[in-house]
């Protein structure tokens, strides 16, 4: 098994997360936040990746035996693309208002709550 | 048992989900008693159950898939803590939507769907016992909490609260899950007590801190720990106010709920060794994160913003009573919580119906017309933030005390509650001062503060809106202070929480529980003796009565802070810089800093 899809993951969560501190623009953020968010399908795809196994259907010709990669960590992915599509529906939803009423979408720009 | 568990999840989202699909009816009234009969439901299925519990655990496999051997379902594991937090929940949804009936007029029917998906993934994260399914009910709630905390979007205050609130806590999510991941590749299974048998059988290593490190920072993200709590005074500022109820009251506390479920029943398998380290991490976190919301809801003078920091302030005392991982630090943080959480939704039913009917939120610009309300409300106001000072016989008092006690009886934490007197006390003397000036016009009007100022570059303050009724939110918060004051006279409460609490921690026992099969142990483990209130804490309490007194005092009088304190305030405030990128940065270092004290102390 190889180290290399953890490497992606971590290089993945990290340059997202470089992305999301330094982003000017709030689209820019909210994709950058999907790149986090893609380092977590690549360590939950490697953790689960056999060497010379195949999808997890069960059939006839493939019996219960023969080497699978497991199916968990897909249906995980599954559930984490879910659960990431609705955040980010959510937060540019919330960007298109602020376009819209403010005429800015420069992260930077917000600030009527510090201190 | 199933039935009534798998109910109390399943009617609020159904019901929620009903009122967001017929959403263009707009019928606010049977919106509101919809929602209002299925938190009632939920309420009455989870009492029951707790009732037939009587103390002990409930073990539910979903879709009955029992393990055989090796988990592959989903449980939902009930004890007298998780059971009781669920249930209060569901309680404080009562005031909560009641408030919307009374506060939410445009798209109400949308409120109160969400509302309703918001407590069922609440009460759904309480009884769960598989660290996926728990990030799933954690990301449910998270994002009900997003939409409703933007709900009134068209202002720019709420709007930019909600993304900074979105983007932080998305971080935190997905470092959780990151987590998650880390530890499935390890060991290979995701319900909590296989987890913690699994972890043990293979003992710490790097990879063990680093996945205790995102999964705690994604926990206390939620909860508002600092250094990760930046975005909770933009988020709970600017909320509406029955959101702020359930926020406020037990929303981040779910934070620390989940933080101790995970360390109890994961983590603590494999790094019992070291608990004298953990326990000085989280008990110093605890007290800084104290010290940090005390000081900052002194410095302001923007009233939802003050109690937002309050809630900081309070959620690191939480965390002192987790950290020390006793039975009875937990007993009372459990107690604490419950009481201070009524209190709490008390002051923002005050603060809410004050905004509402004034139009103004500064505490200079309220000055004395608070006097014009009904007299209840100012009352309930005060006697609310005197519980924040552990007001005896109120809830707060009795939970705090417990608190104590383990810190004291912890060894070489001697210090601690002197420590966390001063943080009750600059956070109900900040709570007081502005209460003081805004129900009874003491003292001189708050100075000018030039950071908060409207759109029209006013700090607010038109004319009374008197068609603005009051007697609902008056009566109230005065039931949730009476309610606080109730839950601090219950006989033997602190024997019941001390029961639960060493179940809770009762790792060996949880795992049996749920694993079956024949490590069941014959005994039960030792439950400490506790005991009421003693000298000890009738001390703490009168000082911290007495502290917040006169911190009030000072505040009404109008004395300024020293120059080196002040500019070390100013410093504070200005990292509050209201920027989700800043906020974000704070919080993956504040991992990286996480992990690195693990690797460095539990090694």
């Amino acid at each position: 098994m190889s180290v290399l899809p953890y490497l992606v993951a971590a290089w993945l969560l990290v340059i997202g997360l470089w992305g999301v501190i330094t982003s000017r623009h709030l689209v820019h953020m909210v994709l950058c936040l999907g790149v986090v968010q893609s380092s977590t399908y690549v360590l939950l795809l490697a953790v689960g990746y056999r060497t010379g196994g195949q999808a997890p259907i069960v059939s006839s010709s493939v019996p219960p035996s023969s080497p699978f990669v497991d199916p968990i960590v897909q249906a995980l992915t599954l559930t984490d693309v879910v659960v990431e599509a609705t955040v980010v529906a959510v937060l540019l939803a919330l960007t298109v208002q602020a376009h819209k009423r403010f005429g800015t979408a420069d992260p930077n720009a917000l600030g009527a709550l510090r201190g | 048992m199933m039935a009534l568990l798998s109910l109390a999840v399943l009617v609020p989202i159904l019901a929620g989900t009903l009122l967001a699909l017929t959403s263009s009816w707009e019928r606010r009234r049977i919106a509101a008693g919809v929602a209002l009969a299925a938190v009632l439901a939920s309420l009455v299925l989870l009492a029951v159950a707790l009732g037939r519990n009587g103390g002990g655990r409930s073990v539910i496999w979903w879709g009955s898939w029992p393990p055989h051997g090796r988990v592959v379902g989903i449980d939902f594991a009930v004890d007298g803590l998780g059971g009781g937090l669920a249930l209060f929940v569901t309680v404080l949804a009562v005031p909560a939507l009641l408030m919307a009936a009374y506060a939410i007029r445009a798209s109400a029917q949308l409120f109160f769907g969400a509302c309703l998906i918001f407590v069922a993934a609440m009460v759904g994260y309480c009884l769960t016992g598989d660290l996926f399914n728990l990030f799933v009910f954690f990301e449910l709630m998270s994002v009900s909490a997003y939409v409703l905390v933007g709900y009134e979007v068209r202002k720019r205050a709420p709007l930019e609260g909600a993304l900074t609130f979105a983007v932080t806590n998305s971080v935190g999510s997905i470092l959780f899950l990151f987590g998650i991941g880390l530890l499935y590749g390890k060991v290979g299974a995701l319900n909590m007590a296989q987890l913690g048998v699994g972890l043990h059988a293979v003992g710490p290593s790097g990879l063990v801190y680093v996945a205790f490190a995102l999964v705690a920072t994604g926990l206390l993200v939620k909860a508002a720990v600092i250094p990760f709590h930046f975005w909770t005074a933009d988020a709970y500022g600017v909320a509406p106010t029955p959101v702020l109820i359930l926020l406020g009251g037990v929303f981040s506390e779910l934070g620390l709920y989940g933080f101790a479920r995970v360390y109890w029943t994961v983590f603590d398998p494999a790094l019992g060794a070291h608990h004298d380290a953990i326990r000085a991490i989280f008990v110093l976190l605890g007290l800084a994160t104290g010290l940090l919301g005390a000081g900052m809801a002194l410095a302001q003078h923007h009233l939802r913003r003050m109690l937002a920091f309050v809630v900081i302030s309070q959620i690191g005392l939480f965390l002192v009573g987790i950290g020390l991982l006793s039975a009875d630090g937990l007993a009372g943080t459990a107690i604490f919580l419950v009481g201070d959480g009524l209190a709490k939704a008390a002051l923002f039913v005050c603060v809410g119906v004050v905004q509402l009917r004034c139009d103004a939120i500064e505490e200079r610009t309220l000055h004395g017309r608070g006097r014009r309300l009904l007299w209840p409300l100012g009352i309930a106001y005060l006697l609310a933030a005197l519980t924040v000072a552990d007001l005896p016989p109120w809830g707060t008092f009795a939970g705090k005390a417990l608190v104590e006690d383990a810190a004291l009886k912890a060894g070489g934490y001697g210090w601690v509650p002197a420590v966390m007197t001063l943080i009750s006390a600059l956070a109900a003397g900040a709570l007081l001062r502005a209460g003081l000036r805004v129900f009874a016009g003491v003292g001189d009007p708050a100075p000018y503060d030039e950071r908060f100022v409207h759109e029209d570059g006013t700090q607010g303050g038109g004319e009374d809106e008197s068609d603005v009724s009051v007697v609902l939110p008056g009566a109230l918060a005065a039931a949730l202070v009476l309610a606080s004051l109730a839950w601090g006279l219950i006989p033997g409460l602190e024997h019941a929480a001390a029961r639960a609490a060493t179940r809770f921690i009762d790792t060996a026992g949880y795992a049996a529980a749920v694993l079956g099969g024949g490590a069941r142990r014959a005994t039960a483990p030792a439950v400490p003796p506790v005991h009421g209130p003693d000298a000890t804490a009738w001390l703490y309490a009168l000082a911290t009565l007495a502290g917040a007194a006169a911190v009030a005092a000072l505040g009404v009088a109008g004395r300024t802070l020293p120059r080196a304190a002040a500019r070390t305030v100013d410093a504070v405030r200005a990292l509050h810089s209201g920027r989700p990128g800043d906020y974000v940065a704070w919080a993956a270092g504040g991992a990286a800093t996480l992990a690195g004290l693990f690797a460095l102390t539990l090694s």
